[in-house]
């Protein structure tokens, strides 16, 4: 009769205790980093946040207190990761269309999706050493050596595996009915992905791709021997071919500096760069969610 | 019917169309293989330039420690060490806390809506910038982390992994560090494989009359162990390559040392220091470090999708 009730001392019941408090404790020291990280940016970095700090260029280090803005980094980072997007978008979204699209399973798209999957795995830092050995070493840029186009083209490599898996597996959801739908009506494969395909992935792909974008965004490590750095404004198209500043580079340079004022600096940088990362990953979230509510009605 | 024909004959596709629609389909057979010819030039380019340094030291550079640009000596036997340590140290602390935390996630300990924020919050971890992770280690962890460490010393230093006075930077923070940032991998590939498990086997348990630990330690975890294991070993080539949070905790130091409390140096940490500023044979000895940490990188990720592809559920 006994047995029927729930009996707190028997050991499983114990030992499941026991193992369910281990689980959450597992969860809150998961998420204890981030919640303190976040806080501490957002105050930390929010209160050195002025005017000024958008409008000036940053103070090479040293004794004087006043350590400046951020204005051509911030115009750095716009730049070096849009240079990326010229260059990963197309490539990676082309090369999505033939694994989706195109290619039957053979040999080579499984060696291509195989390729993508290492490419991804690359660290971060090789991809800026190979643009070195090809391009900065070479001075192959007309001349120049460290440019923010290097920078770029490094950090396009780091896109691009996402980008293309994002195209890969947006066309694959697409239903085939569609497809047959419209070669049935006679329209040619390539008036097929670019009318009907490629605008039902657009949002899945559009959401990977941003998502892409905002993790090429914060990288560092690719750009600190192909783009270095840059204390001066940025004034026209020729800057392009020296050295250019980033929000990444910038809080890695500034953090290491032992004055206060380039500490501070390197804070502010933290938080407009995560604040930008991490809205545009709340959103595009939001927006996948959504769309997948409005799909299953 | 020859009315018939000829109207036929007119609907046939332009010449035009046609060529359009075969140009389309090559330039995108082209731009998929750009990803091969990049990973093959990454491989090639970064071999190449390492060959002086690889013909005039061979393998011993992969166990001599002299880094000396001045007499031209060079060795990366501590930056291998370190890189090795680093990852696997970090990897140990982070199994247990993000299988725990998926299962935590996938389990009903808590309402879904609770669940489901922790798991994107812990996901929103994953993007956060490195180089933001490392200045918060300098500024945050390390003060945070320094009354503990001298415990550390002081109790067990007759170990020799805390042999060293702990003087700022250390490897341990280092490895701190990259827990911070492998937690988000293996929680989200943890919580996913988890999620794969077909509820029949969890029902099939539960009705002969398992608990739900027991359940979870006997069906539910050996059916996701493949993909756990993957999730672990991308973790594990993203550990090895990790770059801006480790350089600025770890100390950068040549000096090789047991201990973890003392100053250390990965592969990635001496390239990301050392490049700009090298010349001579300093930079092919710094492309054959990167040629080890690729050689690394690869093969672990290598081994992961055959892991993935061999075990994956099959239910």
């Amino acid at each position: 009769m006994n047995s029927l009730y729930y009996q707190k001392r028997l050991s499983r019941n114990i030992g499941d205790k026991f193992f369910t408090s281990l689980s959450v404790i597992c969860a809150l020291i998961a998420i204890l980093p981030l919640i303190f990280l976040v806080t501490y940016i957002l105050i930390k970095g929010g209160s050195q946040i002025t005017p000024e700090l958008f409008k000036l260029e940053p103070n090479p280090p040293g004794d004087d207190l006043d350590a400046g803005g951020i204005n051509p980094a911030l115009i750095g980072t716009l730049i070096i990761t849009t240079i990326a997007s010229i260059i990963a978008i197309p490539v990676g979204v082309g090369g999505g269309i033939y694994l989706a699209e195109y290619s039957k399973g053979g040999a080579f798209s499984r060696f291509i999706r195989f390729g993508v999957n290492v490419l991804a795995g690359v660290p971060s830092i090789i991809a800026g050493v190979f643009i070195y050995a090809l391009i900065v070493s070479t001075k192959i840029l007309f001349g120049s050596m460290y440019s923010g186009l290097a920078g770029g083209m490094a950090l396009s490599i780091l896109m691009l595996p996402t980008v293309i898996k994002t195209t890969d597996e947006g066309l694959k959801l697409v239903p085939n009915e569609l497809r047959y739908a419209s070669l049935g009506v006679g329209a040619s494969m390539y008036t097929t992905i670019l009318k009907v395909t490629l605008p039902s992935a657009f949002r899945s792909i559009a959401t990977g791709v941003v998502l892409g974008i905002a993790r090429a965004a914060g990288e560092t490590a690719p750009l600190i021997f192909t783009a270095l750095f840059s204390y001066y404004y940025i004034t026209g198209f020729g800057d392009l071919f020296y050295e250019m500043g980033s929000l990444a580079v910038l809080i890695y340079n500034f953090a290491l500096e032992p004055y206060d004022a380039q500490n501070k600096l390197a804070w502010a940088a933290s938080f407009i760069l995560v604040l930008s990362i991490l809205s545009v990953n709340i959103f595009s979230r939001i927006l996948a969610a959504f769309t997948e509510k409005t799909k299953r009605v | 019917m020859e009315e018939k024909l000829t109207l036929f004959k007119n609907r046939k596709r332009f010449g035009i169309e046609k060529n359009i629609d075969i140009i389309f389909k090559n330039t995108a057979l082209v731009l998929s293989s750009f990803v091969a010819i990049i990973l093959l030039g990454i491989i090639l380019v970064v071999f190449f330039q390492s060959f002086e340094s690889f013909s005039r030291y061979g393998l011993k550079f992969l166990v001599t420690s002299e880094w000396n640009p001045v007499k031209d000596e060079y060795g990366a036997f501590t930056a291998i060490y370190g890189t090795l340590v680093t990852s696997f140290l970090s990897l140990l602390i982070t199994i247990p806390l993000g299988v725990g935390t998926a299962i935590f996630i996938t389990e009903d300990f808590v309402p879904k809506v609770v669940r489901e924020i922790i798991g994107s919050f812990v996901e929103l971890l994953a993007a956060i910038p490195s180089v933001v992770l490392g200045l918060w280690a300098i500024f945050v962890m390390e003060p945070f982390f320094r009354a503990f460490f001298v415990f550390l010393h002081n109790f067990f230093g007759w170990i020799p992994l805390f042999s060293t006075e702990p003087t700022g930077r250390n490897s341990l923070l280092a490895i701190l560090i990259l827990v911070v940032m492998l937690l988000p991998i293996v929680t989200s590939i943890a919580r996913d494989s988890l999620n794969q498990v077909p509820k029949k086997l969890r029902n099939a348990a539960y009705g002969i009359g398992a608990s739900r630990w027991k359940t979870i330690f006997s069906v539910i975890l050996p059916a996701a162990l493949s993909g756990i294991m993957a999730g672990v070993l991308l973790a594990l080539g993203r550990a090895m390559g990790e770059t801006m949070a480790v350089t600025m905790i770890i100390g950068n130091s040549n000096a090789f040392s047991w201990s973890l409390l003392s100053p250390g140096y990965t592969i990635s940490s001496m390239l990301a220091n050392q490049f700009g500023e090298a010349d001579g044979s300093q930079v092919s000895s710094l492309f054959y470090a990167a040629f080890v940490l690729m050689i690394l990188s690869l093969v672990v990720n290598i081994f992961a999708q055959w892991l993935v592809k061999k075990f994956s559920l099959k239910y």
